[in-house]
């Protein structure tokens, strides 16, 4: 498995054809309570750059951005009764979603954890 | 609730290392860098303030005072620019009101206080939003008669501290402020300093907002800070808390457009100025008072967890428009998402069903009655 990340503070763990994307423990940091996740349905096709998810905390709503090509295959269905779990467990229960990766040379201009880490490190 | 002013050009309050050294994420709010939240999060601090006690920062509010000959005469002035009574208003007492434009619509709404001494009569100590004050200051210079003017307090910072045990924390460096009563203020000493105290607030809480000078500020924060009831609570909380209340926000739930009767706040209007008129808009008010205004401001509250925010169209269910949210969110104390807005009057009656538009979405709400979290103001026994 392979962990990418996004300039959108997204994570995107890849194994075989079947990406799982979330969002980073910074951009819950920056998003402060979750109070609603609203999340695609599996089948939904999404292209690089769409609104794939609306993450809600108690002050502003956040879209989330598809980090790559693809079609969703399952949402986290536990964030619908569960989205404080965005702020426990961001890189870990609270994913977002699985998408099978349309266009794997995407996956290319991602960041991995160093790289993003200092990209962090600069904001 | 970020306003686009350059952050180099923002004004700080003598607070702000304060801020800083609690881990605030300080924001731009009406040209001044301000907290928006510290360490613990939006949500631990408002369920904070309405457990124990909240510390605010709202020295970016304007206070300014009113000098004229004697009470009457200040008075006077004021009621011809607002719908309230302050004749009677009584020595050491504090009202809401709104200065009103020509067409009975709201410049700002505001606090005024009667000083407590006789020394003092004449003059009526104001607290103006931040946002608004060189609109407010503009406006009362060009309107108030030659014999009143206007004085603009800029060396005091103001602090609000809310919640159930925000008196006792408070009274345990001015033991004067346990004896006000709600919406009374008076001069007193905290820790030797020369402070000025209101039993009021904006969250429904009981508490206090502090007019102090400003080089004692910190020290006054700190004073209080040092209390393990109180808590620093930044812009964010502030915010929700005066939402679950059921409060006006200038700019979002009120403004220029709107009158104090489509805003729900008519008891700002009292009995004699009813009556009598004499403000500006008065024949629309009066109007409204009688046959009800065409919209008004509504608490509604959301069946689903979604929040809808301000800007949301309100309509029936089905699609038709009847109105606009003005404020809205995840409401910590009740645990739901809640909203205000404006409705036209005859889907107005609590228990109305309604649908709130998110992102082409109907999510499904009813008119509520406000406040959703009930006011816990104090009420002075009898003696």
């Amino acid at each position: 498995m392979t962990t990418y990340y996004s300039k959108d503070h997204e994570w995107i763990a890849v194994e075989g054809d079947i990406a799982t994307v979330g969002i980073t423990t910074y951009a819950q940091e920056q998003l402060g309570d979750v109070v609603y996740v609203e999340l695609p349905d599996a089948g939904k096709t999404v292209s690089q750059g769409d609104e794939a998810a609306v993450v809600e905390s108690v002050k502003a709503a956040s879209e989330v951005y598809a980090p790559i090509d693809g079609e969703v295959t399952e949402a986290n269905t536990v964030l619908a009764d569960e989205p404080a779990k965005v702020n426990e467990d961001p890189e870990g229960a609270a994913w977002f979603i699985k998408m099978k990766v349309g266009n794997p040379d995407q996956l290319s201009e991602l960041m991995d954890e160093a790289a993003y880490k200092a990209y962090v490190d600069t904001l | 609730m970020a306003s686009p002013e350059a952050v180099e050009d923002l004004k700080t309050t003598p607070l702000y290392d304060l801020h800083g050294e609690l881990g605030a994420k300080m924001v731009p709010f009406a040209g001044y860098s301000m907290p928006v939240q510290y360490k613990p999060g939006i949500m631990k601090e408002h369920l904070h303030t309405r457990e124990k006690a909240g510390l605010f920062d709202v020295s970016h509010m304007g206070q300014a005072v009113l000098v004229g000959p004697d009470h009457e005469t200040t008075a006077r002035a004021l009621e011809a620019l607002t719908p309230s009574n302050f004749v009677e208003l009584g020595q050491g007492r504090q009202r809401y009101t709104v200065l009103l434009n020509e067409e009975g619509g709201i410049i700002d709404d505001l606090m005024v206080t009667r000083p407590v001494s006789s020394e003092e009569d004449g003059r009526l100590m104001l607290v103006v939003n931040a946002a608004r004050k060189h609109i407010d200051y503009t406006h009362l210079r060009a309107k108030l008669p030659e014999n009143i003017t206007l004085h603009v307090i800029e060396d005091r910072a103001l602090i609000a501290v809310q919640g159930p045990e925000a008196v006792a924390a408070v009274a345990a460096h001015a033991p004067a402020a346990a004896d006000l009563a709600f919406m009374s203020a008076a001069p007193m000493e905290f820790d030797g300093i020369a402070c000025h105290i209101a039993r009021a607030g904006y969250t429904g809480e009981d508490g206090v907002e502090m007019s102090v000078p400003g080089g004692a500020a910190e020290a006054i924060a700190r004073a209080l800070l040092a209390d393990d009831r109180v808590e620093a609570i930044g812009l964010g909380a502030r915010d929700s808390l005066r939402l679950e209340a059921g409060l006006c926000l200038y700019g979002h739930d009120i403004d220029e457009t709107t009158s104090p009767t489509e805003g729900a706040i008519t008891f700002c209007v009292q009995k004699r100025r009813r009556e009598e008129g004499g403000f500006p808009g008065a024949a629309r008010i009066q109007e409204e008072l009688t046959d009800g205004p065409g919209r008004l401001r509504v608490g509604l509250r959301l069946e689903g967890k979604a929040p809808a925010r301000e800007g949301a169209e309100i309509c029936l269910p089905g699609g038709q428009p009847v109105g606009t949210v003005t404020s809205g969110g995840f409401a910590p104390t009740v645990g739901a998402p809640i909203a205000m807005g404006y409705v036209a009057a005859s889907h107005a009656d609590p228990g109305t069903k309604l649908s709130l538009m998110v992102r082409g979405r109907e999510l499904p709400a009813v008119v509520a009655d406000m406040p959703f979290v009930p006011h816990r103001y104090y009420r002075k026994p009898k003696s």
